[in-house]
């Protein structure tokens, strides 16, 4: 406990630390002013923009931004697509994935595998339906998965932009130009903390290397084959950049990837920097930096409980393992606790504090099995994605998530008092508060209908669709626990997520391309509507605050916010928590088992 | 665009850091990997079977099939709090363990019986790696304060005494064991 409460303080006070510095290196760079990494990186930025032929002070109205993005986003998917196919081909494959020397227990890369994986990356999810260390190359890891973890994130910055933007400017028809937004964020910021960040978690004992596997002789005298691989500068964006994907397939729970509760520290820092500097960005460019606390603070408090929640039940362990005579209570020697999917080095505090952040943001990450958590342990992470990923949440996604739920939040106090509502002094019409319910609505649908065609759908036991036969049957647990691993499927596929609750076999055709259909709502159906708010926002006058201005700096107003996020969530996903997690909850006190 | 950030950010970034990382770091970025007599015997990062009295046991694992530690299968075992498969493992580990350590009396560590989220977690706690020492000791016909001593003389603290677990890395204890037993 004091272990807990001592390690979460220490990860918020430099959290709290890093904000401002961040925030105000973003402020400047999105707005076109030097910083103090231009002598060094401006060649770089210029020889993008003269190979590519990008005109720098080019500026784009919201519908030509959006269309520049999807294109960009398009040729993203077919590339990635491709080189997992082409694998076989490539240079950089020491294994001979997609060959004919392939080891014996390599997994092929199937079409419908591609084309998820490839979906997966270029959403910002890193679902995971592949399995690194048995099933892709070297150069697939580098130029088809890092790449996208660099240029999905650096979109989501791009996109969050708009809407900052959107507030900040006043009667502009254009909101910013993507590929100049794109390739600043790539350039000056993902690019340099990425590779300091990489560098730092190789010094803890991540691999960096392009060497085949290493055949090791173990003690009692058998052959354990070790595999190798550029871990690192994959490793590195994969935290920064809010990505997820593991190069294994037991992602940062793997010692290759986390191997010291240094580097875990240093991962779930990386998780959180960059969407919490960027409400400081918000606060600055929109002309009031309380505003961007506002957003920071409730952001904080979602994000605090949710942690302590986890760690309570985690520590308390499960009573039908406890019964059988295990130590559920921490000691000096030992932690004690629901340890099952849980790495020693991590025990149960720094495994809850981790499985909070990658939720709360749309990581997906993991360093312990989510799918064997305690029932209410488990239920954290749930509700984090399905409140939206707003607490800090994906890099740019997370942003602009939380003002979907500030416009909402206005609106429904301007409803109490009768008024126009008015966010940061623009008025909130009809326009901005219907796109703001597609966004909400379109993601919602996704993860429950998903999750409820799933629970009954049938197919042929041997077919193409799922081998399996029912969907149900792809599913490792039983009772109640096993409807959780669908809706944890679809929640986490659908927000952008990519952690699962890894009992699901996901590598079928029906669920390659379902989870792939619930990624792409969660992408597009829910950005472009905030981006078309945005467009809409930066073509009005910005009006003057009066004393029947809402504030939205204070404390009421966190209290608002917080209480639009949870009223809406508990509206929508009451039913499937009570039948998922809520119910084993109270099965496992009874002593059922499945 | 997608080309130039391929090259950029898939070409240039990790392999300027493949070398930037070999120069610095060597033997840390080929996977911390353990020789002896020349040959590789494992890493320190990754967990090994081991099944013999005279060692001491890891964590269960899920990785690969049979005795786990499986590094190209690298999985927990996905097994949810209230699934029969999960109590029935347990049981037979507790089992198992109370078999081999008929002197242990205490309740057992949570994590010598449950298995870790990679299925190559290379330590254990210190308790679930106190509480084999007289068996160890016995089958190598060494002291109990000796092995115990060894034990402790691996116990890792909290990294900067703020992050992670207390922990023993078990291949490491394994090894200085032998040496303990071949030069006494």
């Amino acid at each position: 406990m004091t272990h807990f409460l001592l390690l979460t303080a220490i990860y918020f006070v430099v959290l709290l630390g890093i904000t401002k510095p961040l925030g105000s290196y973003m402020a400047r760079l999105f707005s076109g002013q030097r910083t103090f990494l231009h002598p060094l990186l401006r060649p770089v930025e210029r020889g993008v923009y003269r190979l590519t032929g990008v005109e720098e002070h080019a500026e784009q109205r919201w519908t030509e931004y959006t269309l520049a993005l999807l294109a960009f986003s398009a040729a993203g998917f077919v590339c990635a697509f491709a080189i997992q196919l082409l694998q076989g081909h490539l240079p950089w494959n020491p294994m001979g994935f997609g060959t004919a020397h392939k080891p014996a227990g390599a997994i092929p890369v199937t079409p419908d595998l591609a084309f998820n994986s490839a979906i997966s990356f270029v959403t910002n999810t890193n679902w995971q339906a592949y399995s690194g260390e048995n099933t892709v190359s070297y150069f697939t890891q580098m130029t088809a998965f890092t790449v996208q973890n660099f240029v999905s994130a650096a979109s989501g910055v791009a996109m969050a932009m708009v809407l900052i933007r959107g507030f900040a400017r006043r009667e502009s028809k254009t909101v910013g130009n993507f590929w100049v937004d794109l390739t600043r964020a790539t350039v000056y910021l993902l690019l340099p903390l990425a590779f300091f960040a990489a560098l730092l978690l190789a010094s803890q004992g991540v691999i960096q290397n392009l060497r085949p596997s290493v055949v090791a002789r173990t003690l009692e005298g058998s052959i354990q084959i070790i595999p190798q691989g550029p871990v690192a500068s994959q490793e590195a964006i994969k935290m920064l950049g809010t990505n997820g994907g593991g190069f294994f397939n037991a992602n940062s729970a793997h010692p290759f990837e986390n191997p010291t509760p240094l580097s875990n520290f240093v991962e779930m820092l990386l998780i959180f920097s960059i969407p919490a500097g960027l409400t400081y960005t918000f606060g600055r460019d929109v002309g009031d930096t309380r505003q961007g606390w506002a957003l920071f603070a409730a952001m904080s408090i979602l994000f605090l409980v949710g942690a302590g929640v986890l760690f309570h039940y985690e520590q308390r362990g499960n009573p039908l393992l406890t019964q059988l005579g295990l130590q559920a209570r921490a000691a000096p020697g030992q932690p004690g606790g629901n340890m099952e999917g849980k790495e020693t080095r991590f025990g149960i505090a720094d495994s809850a504090l981790f499985a909070t952040i990658t939720t709360d943001a749309s990581c997906g990450a993991v360093n312990a099995a989510h799918d064997s958590l305690t029932p209410l342990g488990g239920l954290v992470p749930l509700v984090n994605m399905e409140l939206g990923e707003v607490v800090f949440g994906g890099v740019g996604a997370g942003l602009l998530g939380m003002l979907l739920f500030a416009i909402l939040a206005v609106f429904i106090a301007g409803l109490m008092v009768g008024r126009t509502p008015e966010y940061l002094g623009k008025k909130i019409e009809r326009r901005e508060v219907q796109l703001a319910m597609i966004a909400l609505i379109a993601t919602a649908a996704s993860m429950l209908v998903f999750t409820a065609v799933a629970s009954v759908a049938q197919f042929r036991q041997g077919g193409y669709w799922n081998p399996p036969g029912a969907a149900t049957a792809n599913l490792t647990n039983g009772g109640p626990h096993g409807f959780t691993e669908l809706l944890y499927a679809y929640s986490s596929t659908s927000e952008n997520n990519g952690s699962a609750f890894a009992g699901l076999n996901a590598d079928t055709p029906y669920y390659n391309f379902t989870t792939a259909g619930a990624m792409l709502i969660g992408r597009f159906a829910f950005l472009i509507p905030l981006l078309a708010v945005g467009g809409s926002l930066a073509s009005k006058k910005r009006l003057a605050i009066t004393s029947g201005t809402l504030p939205t700096s204070g404390p009421l107003f966190v209290g608002l916010l917080i209480g639009t996020i949870l009223l809406v969530g508990a509206l929508t996903f009451f039913p499937a928590l009570s039948l998922g997690p809520v119910a084993e909850h109270y099965l496992m006190q009874a002593g059922h088992v499945f | 665009m997608i080309a130039v950030m391929t090259v950029l950010t898939g070409l240039i970034y990790p392999l300027l850091l493949t070398g930037l990382c070999q120069a610095i770091f060597h033997a840390r970025t080929d996977g911390s990997l353990i020789r002896r007599n020349g040959v590789i015997v494992g890493s320190r990062l990754i967990g090994q079977a081991f099944s013999e009295p005279q060692y001491f046991q890891s964590r269960p694992s899920a990785a690969g099939s049979g005795a786990g530690y499986d590094p190209t299968d690298s999985t927990g075992s996905n097994l949810g709090p209230t699934n029969a498969q999960l109590i029935r493992r347990v049981r037979a580990a507790v089992a198992a363990f109370r078999r081999a350590n008929p002197n242990y009396r205490g309740r057992i560590p949570a994590d010598l019986v449950t298995a870790s989220g990679s299925g190559l977690d290379p330590d254990l706690s210190p308790d679930a790696a106190l509480a084999q020492v007289p068996r160890v000791a016995a089958a190598r016909h060494l002291s109990e304060a000796r092995v115990r001593a060894l034990v402790l003389s691996h116990v890792e603290g909290r990294q900067w005494n703020l992050f992670g677990e207390p922990r023993v890395n078990v291949l490491e204890l394994n090894l200085a064991l032998e040496d303990a037993s071949s030069g006494k």
